[in-house]
């Protein structure tokens, strides 16, 4: 009998040893994966992916010879230095793209976005990477603002709540503490369940970030994944939590913030405030930077860039 | 006469037989060299990943800290809440756990009807099957509605209460309980099975009732198989991740019953996958501490097996 147990414990074991593996994958990225096996293929058959890439840009752009002509010669490599909440994307950027072009290498630092526009102001990076606007003094300083994707967070209720919006001051007293049930911001008589992310966690980082309350919150549930907590909040009356925008579905109700939708629409016009820019800084204009980093730009802003912000949760800026 | 009691394949093969004794004693000794291998491996690579932590953010704020902030400006890493949750939730699962388990070994061993017995007990190896998640995904679904009723009664006049939506210690405990209850029920039936015929007759004889004789005199002599139950519980209470990830709420606060709070193994399991630098060794200093708790529950299961058999000798 002992050993009938061992052996269903054994199982057990090996059931939760695969799905923590498939966890593993699934919070590390698809485009992890994805890249590798794309990195693989481009090293094998170097030519080949570059000749089909590049039929692919000339049906997509104009000024197909000069472009052919610069992608299959590019070579060297380009420093990115700045946000820690960039790093998804630009990990992912950089893969595809040095997927694309075999020859070029791509290093990012994430240090900070003041360390990174000031890198690009200092020459030492060629793109500083910034998870806010650029401030005045940057700019005049030399540093460019090239907003290449967006990140933007949508605050969710169960769909029982009859609260539809709030304004900033409430959401952050909300998460403080300060407010402690619905009924002070005009629902229902009942208590507020706040429901965070992890410590670590980029959507955590840029809420907590966007309202000025880092490390100041008060969770009751820290869950460690986006599904997580749309379950959470979908099944326990009076939750409240955030998720990245295109994670929400019909399960919660988003809430209206200021008295904004959270849609794409109102995130790209800058009128939701749950947002932020994700700023690629180069110092002069783009059309002023090396060939490289054109093509760079070129790449990101390109629909196969933006797919790839997509991927990792990001609104695109086209 | 002797010799032909010997099949004749053993005389003609004898050369050959030969080697493939030596060659399985060879594979027996692989086989176990490689467990040896994974302990010590696992052993070195804890005490390597978790003590960089220990020494630069220092023992004390590590283990007595109560404040875990570790992607703050100025992050701090304290464990003890986590340390006291493991403990505390565990002992908890064990109290409840434990009588349940052992009474209803009990009924199995010498109350139930053989055709019962014979329904209730795969119904309780099933128990031991079913995945851990499958656990947390019924706690979040049966258990945490329930709790949070309860959460809004009890504090119902309470205006300091930070309410959980039910994810609090009360329902890991719960998950817990159940969880090591097939743990418990095996091995304490067996035990109760393997005490002598002649103790139970002896005490019957003497005009002790059947309830008297299991209590006083089969238990008592069941003692070391239940104690081993009890603390292989333990060891699942402690070890356990997946399921109560699911129901605890995760936050990091004193183990109160309604509170939110974070388990070691959770604390590991929920921030591994975005940390970094000295956020990601603290979580290894964390597995070195799990892991040190499950050392400790080893060497005393250990050592109560054999105390256990120099008794039975």
């Amino acid at each position: 009998m002992k050993s009938k147990m061992m052996k269903m414990a054994a199982v057990t074991g090996a059931a939760l040893l695969t799905m923590f593996s498939l966890a593993g994958c699934g919070s590390n990225g698809a485009s992890g994966n994805a890249d590798v096996s794309s990195t693989v293929e481009s090293s094998v058959q170097a030519n080949n992916t570059v000749e089909s890439s590049t039929q692919e840009e000339s049906s997509t752009q104009e000024e197909s010879s000069s472009v052919q002509e610069a992608e299959t010669e590019l070579s060297g490599t380009i420093l990115m230095v700045g946000s820690t909440s960039m790093e998804k994307l630009a990990n992912a950027l950089a893969e595809s793209f040095m997927a694309e072009y075999p020859g070029v290498t791509v290093n990012a630092e994430f240090v900070g976005s003041s360390a990174g526009v000031e890198a690009v102001n200092n020459g030492t990076a060629d793109i500083g990477n910034s998870s806010r606007n650029l401030k005045d003094e940057e700019k005049e300083a030399g540093a460019v603002e090239n907003i290449v994707a967006i990140d933007g967070i949508a605050v969710c209720v169960d769909p029982a709540n009859t609260v539809t919006g709030l304004t900033k001051q409430q959401l952050t007293d909300i998460y403080t503490g300060a407010i402690t049930n619905w009924s002070e911001v005009g629902g229902n008589d009942s208590p507020i369940i706040v429901v965070g992310r992890e410590a670590g966690s980029g959507t955590r980082g840029a809420f907590e970030e966007i309202l000025g309350v880092e490390d100041a919150c008060a969770y009751a549930n820290e869950l460690d994944s986006t599904g997580a907590v749309m379950a959470k909040v979908a099944s326990t009356p009076g939750a409240i939590g955030y998720v990245s925008l295109d994670a929400v579905d019909d399960s919660v109700v988003a809430l209206a913030l200021e008295g904004v939708e959270p849609t794409v629409e109102n995130i790209k016009s800058g009128n939701y405030f749950l947002s932020r820019p994700f700023v690629m800084a180069t110092k002069g204009e783009i059309s002023e930077q090396s060939e490289l980093v054109q093509a760079w730009f070129d790449y990101v802003l390109g629909e196969e860039g933006q797919s790839v912000a997509q991927t990792v949760g990001l609104i695109t800026v086209n | 006469m002797e010799m032909k009691t010997i099949p004749d394949s053993v005389m003609r093969s004898s050369k050959s037989k030969e080697t493939v004794e030596i060659i399985a004693q060879i594979i027996f000794t692989v086989c176990a060299l490689f467990a040896i291998l994974a302990v010590m491996a696992i052993t070195a690579y804890m005490m390597i990943g978790g003590t960089p932590a220990l020494l630069k953010v220092g023992i004390k704020e590590i283990l007595f800290g109560t404040v875990w902030k570790p992607t703050a400006a100025e992050p701090q890493y304290g464990i003890l809440y986590v340390i006291l949750t493991s403990i505390v939730g565990t002992a908890l699962a064990i109290l409840i756990g434990v009588p349940i388990g052992i009474l209803s070994a009990v009924f199995l061993a010498e109350v139930a009807p053989k055709r019962l017995a014979m329904i209730v007990k795969p119904a309780v190896e099933l128990l031991a099957g079913i995945p851990s998640v499958i656990y947390g995904l019924l706690g979040i679904y049966l258990l945490n509605p329930l709790m949070y009723k309860l959460e809004l009664f009890v504090f119902r006049n309470s205006t300091e209460h930070q309410y959980t939506g039910g994810a609090n210690l009360l329902s890991a405990v719960l998950v817990l309980a159940i969880m090591i209850l097939p743990t418990v029920i095996n091995i304490s039936e067996t035990s109760i099975r393997a005490v002598p015929v002649h103790i139970k007759s002896a005490s019957l004889a003497l005009g002790a009732t059947h309830i008297q004789t299991i209590f006083k005199a089969i238990l008592p002599a069941a003692r070391s198989g239940v104690v081993t139950a009890v603390v292989l519980g333990i060891g699942r209470a402690i070890g356990e991740a997946m399921a109560i990830s699911l129901v605890s709420g995760s936050s990091v606060n004193l183990p109160l019953p309604f509170n939110s709070v974070r388990f070691l193994t959770t604390a590991i399991v929920s921030e591994m996958g975005y940390a970094q630098g000295t956020h990601r060794q603290v979580l290894f200093t964390i597995g070195l501490v799990l892991f040190v708790f499950i050392m400790i529950i080893n060497i005393t299961l250990n050592k109560i097996l054999k105390k256990g058999g120099a008794e039975h000798e």
